[in-house]
């Protein structure tokens, strides 16, 4: 990565943190309802791999801990806090709330609430990308305990069966909602699991932005180049519970003082800094200006949109209810 | 008008739909090579090769799942699922993927995707393999339901699925596949909602779909003959959304109904459209309505206890001359 690049990508880190603890805020004064997942300390992840792919072109799916995935593909991080407040004027309207975030338009596909779900998902974008013959990838965002579930290893096979351009990404948080990986997988490495069905593999340390997007880019160009699907699995780890209910005590408060020593957003800070390419002034300036622009911007657009009408309770359940297309009321085309 | 089988009406929409649009595709075990298990499928893997007809290993959640992902891109897959046994298996993708996805997008995504599967009691396939599901597929918010009855709707209810933008389910039966019947030589769709009256009558209404609708024909014709009562026999085969019109009109003009369903009470076809009928035209009724199906048994495999489980033409006959007071 260009020096202005990761100077880019610090301002764009910052923000996703900014905004989650923005989300913790809301929550607790119950402005944000639901289940609501976080990801500080997981942001080297989707930012490294998506900084080696092409955000807004390249088709995207993931789990419940989607709002920087999605902010990160073009959404509107605006639209992303409506979504939260339930508002109308959220990026799925306030129908889908914080684990079903989407923005067509920028290649977005989803945020899905059952683990595992996205896999064959991911592989059907991935088939219809083959069947129109476009450039674009699909890459799918999961978390290790994803891979406990059937349609992992089913996804896997077909994947590689018709060579289908998918890239999975394994973001390898060490739990499964409150159980450690040694606890529920056999095989703590996930890349060894995907041998099976020979499909290239690669790990690495997901905190380091820049481990992750020299991984990530040969991982992308591999799938690009037409020769099927990669796994990429990254070792990271999730600062809060896995969701606003989880205390966290099934780990150590050690472990997690560890894991923040290596912080993605300070590293590549501190990098930039000891490059000369900015200073801790200018950091702080940025993480101002940052909070700024959740509070005046973001939150402000939230807390002020409208509610849905309830008369729209039952708008986009089906596509063509009213439509008098020959195949709703049997009349000749 | 042809006289073709219900399985070459099927396969008919398939070759028509996938000739005019590249975008329709076909998947399911069994259905390239081989030509599908009840022939649905035949000859497309030649003509149309195997990016679009894909033999899909037995894997039912990830490559209905698969076909799910595709169809947001616009592609239109037509998943077999080979067995409704099968589907179980699906489901999750099915409901939680396919039916919610534009609602929980707020519109900004479709499944345009058809399911069809063989389902229904065959003869002694026991219990996992005799499964009536339609009843958990026709409460599900976001999927529409179908279930043919004759080759003609077999043939315009595909169609209708295939350009429909909403997920379909199609349920079949597996011992209706070489049914013939008429269907028209020209393009016909079938609407995806409402009823078709198979019989008009006067004295009492038997509502059927799927095969229980033949059941219903040949009660109403020996209702006729032997005991002078005119059966209207109205086949539902769009279980969702249900005929609410179509129910009411029926009723209206016959104020008596029995309901005849291969699937087993409680929670049943028949449940929804008597609560239908309450809700519609309570005091249209004469009597209260009557439900003929099938024993809340896992399905036996000895051929005697079978046939106790499931319902025939004689059980309607029996429940209709109960209605009036001759039996």
């Amino acid at each position: 990565m260009k020096i202005d690049d990761k100077k880019r990508v610090l301002r764009e880190m910052v923000l996703h943190r900014r905004f989650e603890e923005r989300c913790y805020q809301a929550y607790i004064e119950r402005k944000i309802g639901g289940f609501l997942h976080l990801y500080p300390g997981q942001e080297a992840c989707c930012n490294g791999v998506m900084e080696a792919a092409r955000p807004g072109h390249d088709y995207v799916i993931t789990g419940y801990r989607d709002h920087v995935h999605a902010i990160k593909c073009g959404a509107d991080p605006k639209e992303v806090m409506a979504e939260l407040y339930g508002k109308e004027t959220g990026s799925s309207k306030g129908r889908g709330g914080s684990m079903h975030i989407f923005d067509a338009a920028h290649h977005f596909m989803g945020g899905y609430a059952l683990v595992g779900g996205p896999f064959p998902l991911a592989a059907g974008i991935a088939k219809a990308i083959q069947l129109k013959g476009g450039d674009e990838i699909a890459i799918c965002f999961l978390g290790d305990a994803a891979n406990n579930q059937g349609v992992f290893h089913e996804t896997l096979n077909m994947a590689a069966l018709w060579k289908l351009p998918v890239l999975f990404v394994c973001e390898n948080n060490l739990y499964g909602i409150g159980t450690s990986i040694e606890r529920s997988t056999a095989v703590v490495h996930q890349h060894k699991r995907v041998a099976a069905y020979n499909i290239p593999a690669d790990e690495c340390d997901g905190q380091d932005i820049d481990i992750v997007y020299e991984h990530a880019r040969k991982a992308v160009d591999h799938v690009r180049a037409g020769n099927g699907p990669f796994f990429l699995e990254l070792m990271t780890y999730r600062y809060r519970g896995h969701s606003m209910s989880d205390s966290r005590g099934y780990r150590s408060r050690e472990e997690e003082e560890v894991w923040k020593q290596r912080d993605p957003i300070l590293m590549l800070r501190d990098r930039l800094i000891t490059a000369g390419a900015m200073t801790m002034a200018d950091y702080e300036t940025i993480e101002k200006e940052t909070d700024a622009y959740i509070e005046n911007e973001v939150t402000k657009f939230a807390e002020e949109s409208p509610e849905p009408r309830v008369e729209d309770l039952e708008k986009y359940v089906l596509a063509d209810r009213e439509s008098q297309q020959p195949w709703l009321t049997g009349k000749a085309a | 008008m042809a006289q073709i089988m219900l399985w070459e009406a099927i396969q008919r929409a398939h070759d028509e739909e996938m000739s005019r649009d590249p975008m329709v595709i076909c998947m399911g075990e069994d259905i390239g090579v081989a030509g599908g298990t009840y022939k649905a499928t035949k000859g497309l893997y030649e003509k149309y090769g195997p990016l679009r007809v894909m033999d899909t290993p037995i894997s039912e959640g990830g490559f209905t799942g698969l076909g799910i992902g595709a169809s947001f891109l616009g592609v239109r897959p037509i998943i077999e699922i080979m067995s409704v046994n099968f589907a179980w298996l699906a489901m999750d993708q099915m409901f939680n993927s396919a039916a919610k996805i534009r609602y929980m997008s707020g519109g900004q995504l479709t499944a345009p995707c058809v399911f069809r599967s063989a389902g229904g009691a065959a003869h002694q396939l026991g219990a996992q393999h005799s499964a009536r599901m339609e009843k958990v597929f026709m409460g599900i918010a976001g999927l529409r339901v179908v279930t043919p009855s004759n080759p003609r709707q077999a043939y315009g209810l595909l169609k209708s699925a295939i350009r429909c933008d909403d997920p379909v389910f199609i349920n079949e039966h597996e011992l209706m596949y070489n049914m013939k019947g008429e269907v028209p030589d020209g393009e016909y769709f079938h609407p995806l909602e409402g009823s078709d009256v198979a019989r008009a009558g006067t004295d009492v209404t038997l509502f059927g779909y799927n095969i229980s609708v033949h059941w219903c024909l040949k009660a109403a014709e020996i209702l006729d003959k032997q005991y002078g009562i005119s059966a209207e026999v109205v086949d539902l085969y769009s279980l969702s959304p249900l005929d609410r019109d179509g129910i009411r009109k029926s009723v209206s003009k016959t104020h008596r109904v029995v309901i005849a369903e291969e699937d087993e009470a409680p929670v049943g076809v028949g449940a929804e459209v008597i609560a239908t009928i309450n809700e519609e035209c309570f005091f249209e009724l004469d009597a209260a309505p009557v439900r003929v199906h099938s024993a809340l048994v896992p399905q036996p495999y000895n051929h005697t206890l079978e046939k106790a489980a499931i319902p025939d033409h004689e059980d309607v006959v029996k429940a209709v001359l109960k209605l009036f007071g001759k039996a």
